[in-house]
């Protein structure tokens, strides 16, 4: 680990200021992602800014939706009775997400901006473009196992790690910001960015700014999680989907699809969720979606399982969904999440 | 007295870790400590051309920079420890001594170590300094190694040879009505005990000759003493090693010298203790590893059943400073009757780090391709699987032809069916089905070779009526600690909380390196000839003394009952052994016992043995496997502690149902590097994972082995699992699947 300095923010505005002007400023929240990249010599920031004690440890009622502070720790959104009722597919990712203890120290404005689980960015003595511009690609080439079929460039395949931002871009969630330049919203799915030719950039968020709190809507359709991994817990997702349907009367009026695992950002699917508008929920109609859904997936030579476990999980995501066929567990817990389900009888 | 041997006494370490008491090896609280930091290679192969430290030497702190062209020179390895062949084909461990040249054999080699006043400051210098280097292709498969190799023994044991023929294999193959011939491959697999490696080396002068105390995460302290001092040249005696509690080895931590030597020289150079603590991303690279495998299992059958011929023919890899060779074939030449026995073994040299024994080293992998290999000649034969092992039941030994020790397996295949409800099921596959899953139950024969050795304890008895018995063996989170006192406590006929029992320490009575389910045979005995031998020279102090009620008895007429010595014809004629040692002014009273397996073992075959029997859930569109019920009964001879029996067996039933479905390292397939490198990628079986594991035993003493009639249990449960899962998902699917682990990505059908 290198030096650095740290420093706990009294004030969002303390913070942006503090972080704004050092260019290898970073904040700090629950730490999980920050503090493991500094321990295996990924980041090396000169100064950490906690804003862990700020007071955007919230949840509140916004216009008919829910505000979410940047602050709240994973376990407190994911058992939030708002939440679970009113937005399962948030409380669903969350829990299948990390440990009991990971979850405990997470934050909401941390965990969407946690960094990629390719294990060629965790080895500073790998070629990562991402970690170090210009060194080139190591996991093009290497072990793909893990790497995305969608989205991906030469300079990079990673994908995005976090199961919460997979949810989010399903409920058309935006993200509130305090920067040097003063505050500004983002749309959720304008949040993360595709590689292209700089995949040191995961973020549209510019140097310095801060999110104070993940704003969801109203939303009275249905909403679910599903993940499969190599374990029944503590895993992160091989694939995952997120899905929200509106309903009007039999028929679906609005769909919204997110995979994970499978891109650089939570992966929309607007071909499949437009095939599914307007029409009444039918495995034949949910199977046809999943089909279009991977369409364009470009697996590399350890991936290609991407596409049929994608297709799979998005056609059981929307049947399990629309209720043509029973959640694995209770709405709104890890057991509705978990595909597979635990061990034992 | 009644005996504390063989109840279910609660571990006696217990509160002592659970409340942070336990010292490990990295927490001694050395005076004047300070800290390493290790510098690996980021290359697979070459040498090192320049390595810089100038930079690191200015930062804050720093002491000294170890490399190679600087690092006190030592003697090379020795050809064998203890009688165990180290170096050379077959031999056991990484040969290479740390820091000595520059070559480069595996990435994530050692090649500095940084010493600094913080272990903040020493990692933070260990980023300055530069290497570069003269980079060669590495070899990293099987089939690209340019040097291969046939090993003639595991380890130099001339029992276990590796390239093996009973009579003609291949024309019984040739001849046999029935045929199958299958490749079964598996992966890298890592240990991953959750206590890293550590050192503290503290060197002092003694009497005017340098002495060395070595703490280290070691199960191993006499093989660890001989290294360390054959290395710098020391006599033995200066070389104090000492490891009372180990955080879980499962096969590492045995033969590791590396680590430990670093960390000596390092605290030779600062002239200050040195500790080092291993990072979990070192351990993919110096912990030792599991090897991958791939082997060809051929069989030979009779229509109805009997097995004809057996060849087992095994590719895997070591590195290039060691010889460690797989034994795969360890079940394979002992678990069925087939008078047609063949298996070969042959080592590719790579440039990846150097394996080591895992947890059933050999059995669990070669094991799961043989019960896997089984189970598709019943299936061929539209045979039951146990019905068809029933009809190959080794009577005796196949290999050597000796009986066995002990043998009940069918009382195991008996029992296991009956638990896990074997007959209910539809034998027919992919027949069963559950919502989104297909449903199946699959089975696996174990087995561990009981192995025994040659150890030493030592007994005391104090005159405040508590007595110590010693020996140089380990705790490795096994209940050496418990049963060991248990065992002492009915050999000096006290109440178990007066007995203590210490281990971990190259100054106590010699023993071996705790490991191939053997310690429980090796040191239980010895610690009961101690006992007798104190025992004895106690009576003889009580039968010479005059006052004594015991006065002028012979010692055979004497005995212990419930902490005194009495007269065995009138037992109210008698005194506590305390009475006895304070009249003779005696503080206390020691005596050394030893123990080593007899002729015994020429006559007999000794093996323990089990059967495991599973059912699985395949939710195959999405490739995701879980064990819904694990049953298992084992024949492992008298149970020494149930409790502490019972976690071991169910903790290695636990890693064999990781090494079935999750465990497996990935080594980047162009520059060697290590690509799972921490816990959240090396995925370990979670809790959510592991079913009610339902172990039981027949606990039939083994009347051969010696007088506790124990064989051991710390691996048995990691072998058959495999199998016996993987068989399962055959039954639940339809299709076989060849290639261990069973993740996601194999099972969905493409
Ligand atoms: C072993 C392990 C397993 C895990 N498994 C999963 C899993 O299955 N699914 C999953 O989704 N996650 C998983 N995680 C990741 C974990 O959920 C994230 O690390 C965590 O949510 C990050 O939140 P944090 O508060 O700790 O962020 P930190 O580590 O403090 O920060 C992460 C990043 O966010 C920035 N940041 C933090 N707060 C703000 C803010 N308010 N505004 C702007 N920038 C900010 C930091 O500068 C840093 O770049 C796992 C982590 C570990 C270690």
């Amino acid at each position: 680990m290198h030096p650095f300095n740290y420093q706990r923010a009294t004030s969002p505005a303390q913070a942006v200021a503090a972080v704004a002007p050092a260019p290898s400023a970073a904040f700090v929240a629950g730490g999980t992602s920050q503090l493991d990249l500094m321990k295996e010599e990924v980041l090396r920031p000169s100064l950490l800014v906690d804003v862990a004690a700020l007071p955007l440890k919230t949840i509140g009622a916004l216009a008919g939706g829910l505000q979410l502070g940047a602050g709240v720790s994973n376990t407190a959104a994911a058992m939030h009775p708002e939440v679970l009722t009113r937005y399962p597919v948030v409380s669903e990712a969350l829990l299948a997400g990390a440990s009991t203890q990971i979850r405990n120290m997470a934050s909401l404005g941390g965990n969407p901006l946690q960094r990629t689980r390719c294990p060629y960015f965790r080895d500073p003595a790998q070629a990562c473009n991402k970690r170090e511009p210009g060194t080139g690609c190591a996991a093009l080439k290497g072990i793909n196992k893990v790497h995305a079929i969608f989205g991906a460039s030469a300079a990079c395949v990673a994908t995005h790690p976090s199961d919460l931002a997979v949810a989010l871009a399903v409920l058309d969630a935006q993200v509130q910001v305090v920067g040097p330049a003063g505050s500004r919203t983002i749309a959720f799915p304008d949040l993360h960015r595709l590689p292209g030719d700089t995949p040191q950039q995961d973020t549209t968020l510019a140097h310095g700014e801060l999110i104070t709190s993940i704003d969801l809507p109203a939303f009275t359709g249905r909403s679910h999680y599903l993940k499969v991994r190599e374990r029944a817990s503590y895993a992160f997702a091989l694939v995952s989907c997120a899905v929200a349907l509106d309903m009007d009367g039999k028929k679906i009026k609005r769909a919204r699809v997110a995979l994970g695992g499978v891109a650089h950002k939570p992966w929309r699917v607007p071909a499949a969720e437009a095939m599914l508008a307007g029409k009444k929920p039918s495995e034949k109609l949910f199977r046809a979606a999943a089909e279009v859904a991977f369409a364009d997936a470009k697996p590399l030579e350890h991936n290609a399982y991407k596409i049929p476990m994608g297709r799979n999980l998005l056609l059981r995501a929307l049947l399990e969904t629309s209720g043509l066929q029973p959640l694995q567990g209770p709405a709104g817990t890890a057991f509705a999440a978990s595909v597979g389900g635990m061990g034992g009888e | 007295m009644v005996e504390v041997t063989g109840k279910p006494l609660d571990r006696v370490d217990g509160r002592l870790k659970v409340t942070g008491a336990a010292r490990y090896s990295a927490e001694w609280d050395v005076p004047g400590l300070t800290y390493g930091a290790i510098v690996s290679s980021a290359v697979a192969h070459g040498t090192v051309r320049t390595i810089d430290s100038a930079e690191a030497l200015q930062a804050p702190g720093v002491l000294a920079v170890l490399t190679h062209e600087n690092a006190p020179r030592l003697q090379p390895f020795p050809e064998k420890v203890n009688g165990s062949l180290f170096r050379g084909e077959g031999g056991i461990t990484e040969t290479r001594q740390p820091l000595q040249d520059a070559t480069v054999e595996y990435a994530g080699q050692p090649l500095a170590v940084v010493v600094a006043d913080t272990l903040e400051r020493a990692r933070h210098a260990a980023n300055l300094v530069r290497i570069t280097y003269e980079q060669r292709p590495p070899e990293l498969t099987i089939d690209s190694s340019s040097r291969r190799t046939l090993p003639e023994t595991f380890t130099g044991n001339k029992e276990e040879k590796l390239q093996v023929t009973v009579g003609d294999p291949k024309a019984a193959l040739a001849a046999a009505p029935v045929k199958l011939t299958q490749v079964y491959e598996s992966g890298i697999t890592h240990h991953n005990p959750i206590e890293q490696l550590a050192s503290i080396a503290r060197w002092e002068t003694r009497n005017g000759t340098d002495f060395l105390t070595l703490y280290d995460t070691t199960r191993g302290v006499e093989n660890m003493q001989e290294v360390v001092s054959h290395s710098l040249s020391l006599p033995k005696e200066n070389v104090h090693v000492v490891c009372p509690f180990i955080g879980g080895a499962f096969g590492s931590k045995g033969w590791l010298f590396a680590p430990p030597l670093i960390t000596v020289m390092a605290a030779r150079v600062v002239k200050r203790p040195v500790k080092i603590e291993w990072r979990r991303q070192d351990m993919f690279a110096v912990a030792g590893q599991r090897a991958a495998t791939r082997q060809t299992l051929a069989l030979g059958a009779t229509r109805d059943g009997k097995l004809t011929a057996l060849q087992h023919d095994t590719q895997t890899h070591a590195s290039q400073s060691s010889g460690y060779t797989e034994p795969c074939a360890r079940v394979s030449r002992m678990m069925y009757a087939v008078p047609n026995l063949g298996f070969a073994h042959q080592l590719s040299h790579l440039h990846l780090p150097s394996p080591c024994p895992m947890r059933g080293p050999g059995e669990t992998v070669g094991g799961w391709a043989l019960e896997c290999a089984i189970d598709e000649l019943a299936a061929e034969l539209n045979l039951d699987p146990v019905e068809l092992r029933l009809r190959n039941y080794a009577e005796q030994n196949p290999e050597t032809g000796k009986p066995w020790s002990s043998k009940h397996l069918r009382e195991c295949y008996a029992r296991g069916q009956e638990m896990i409800g074997w007959d209910k099921r539809n034998p027919k596959p992919r027949s069963m089905r559950e919502g989104n899953n297909l449903i199946g139950y699959g089975m696996a024969t174990t087995m561990y070779p009981a192995a025994r050795r040659p150890a030493k304890a030592k007994a005391t008895l104090f005159a405040d009526g508590r007595a110590l018995v010693q020996s140089a063996t380990h705790e490795l989170g096994n209940g050496a600690y418990t049963i060991f006192r248990q065992i002492s406590a009915d050999g000096l006929g006290l109440p178990v909380e007066r007995v203590r029992f210490e281990l971990g320490d190259s100054a106590l009575p010699a023993a071996p390196t705790s490991g191939g389910s053997a310690t429980t045979a090796t040191i239980g005995p010895a610690a009961l000839a101690a006992c007798r031998n104190v025992l004895g020279a106690l009576k003889r102090l009580a039968i010479r003394d005059a006052q004594s009620p015991l006065y002028g008895a012979t010692e055979d007429t004497v005995e212990p009952r419930d902490g005194r010595l009495v007269r065995t014809t009138a037992p109210t004629q008698g005194e506590d052994y305390a009475t006895i040692l304070r009249r003779a002014k005696l503080p206390s009273l020691e005596a050394e016992g030893e123990a080593k397996p007899g002729d015994e073992r020429e006559k007999y075959s000794f093996y323990s043995f089990g059967a495991v029997f599973v059912k699985v859930r395949v939710d195959e569109l999405t490739g995701t496997i879980r064990v819904a019920q694990l049953c298992a009964v084992y024949d492992v001879g008298r149970l020494m502690n149930p409790k502490t029996a019972h976690s071991q067996i169910i903790g290695g039933v636990a890693m064999g149902l990781g090494a079935a479905l999750m465990e497996e390292t990935h080594y980047d397939p162009h520059n060697g590097r290590a690509v799972v490198r921490n816990l959240a990628d090396y995925h370990v079986p979670s809790m959510a994972d592991t079913p009610n594991i339902q172990v039981e035993w027949l606990n039939i003493p083994d009347p051969h082995i010696s007088e506790l009639g124990a064989r051991g249990i710390g691996e048995i449960g990691c072998v058959g699992t495999p199998a016996a899962i993987t068989n399962a998902v055959y039954h639940a699917t339809g299709r076989r699947f060849r290639s261990l682990p069973l993740t996601p990505d194999k099972i969905l059908p493409s």
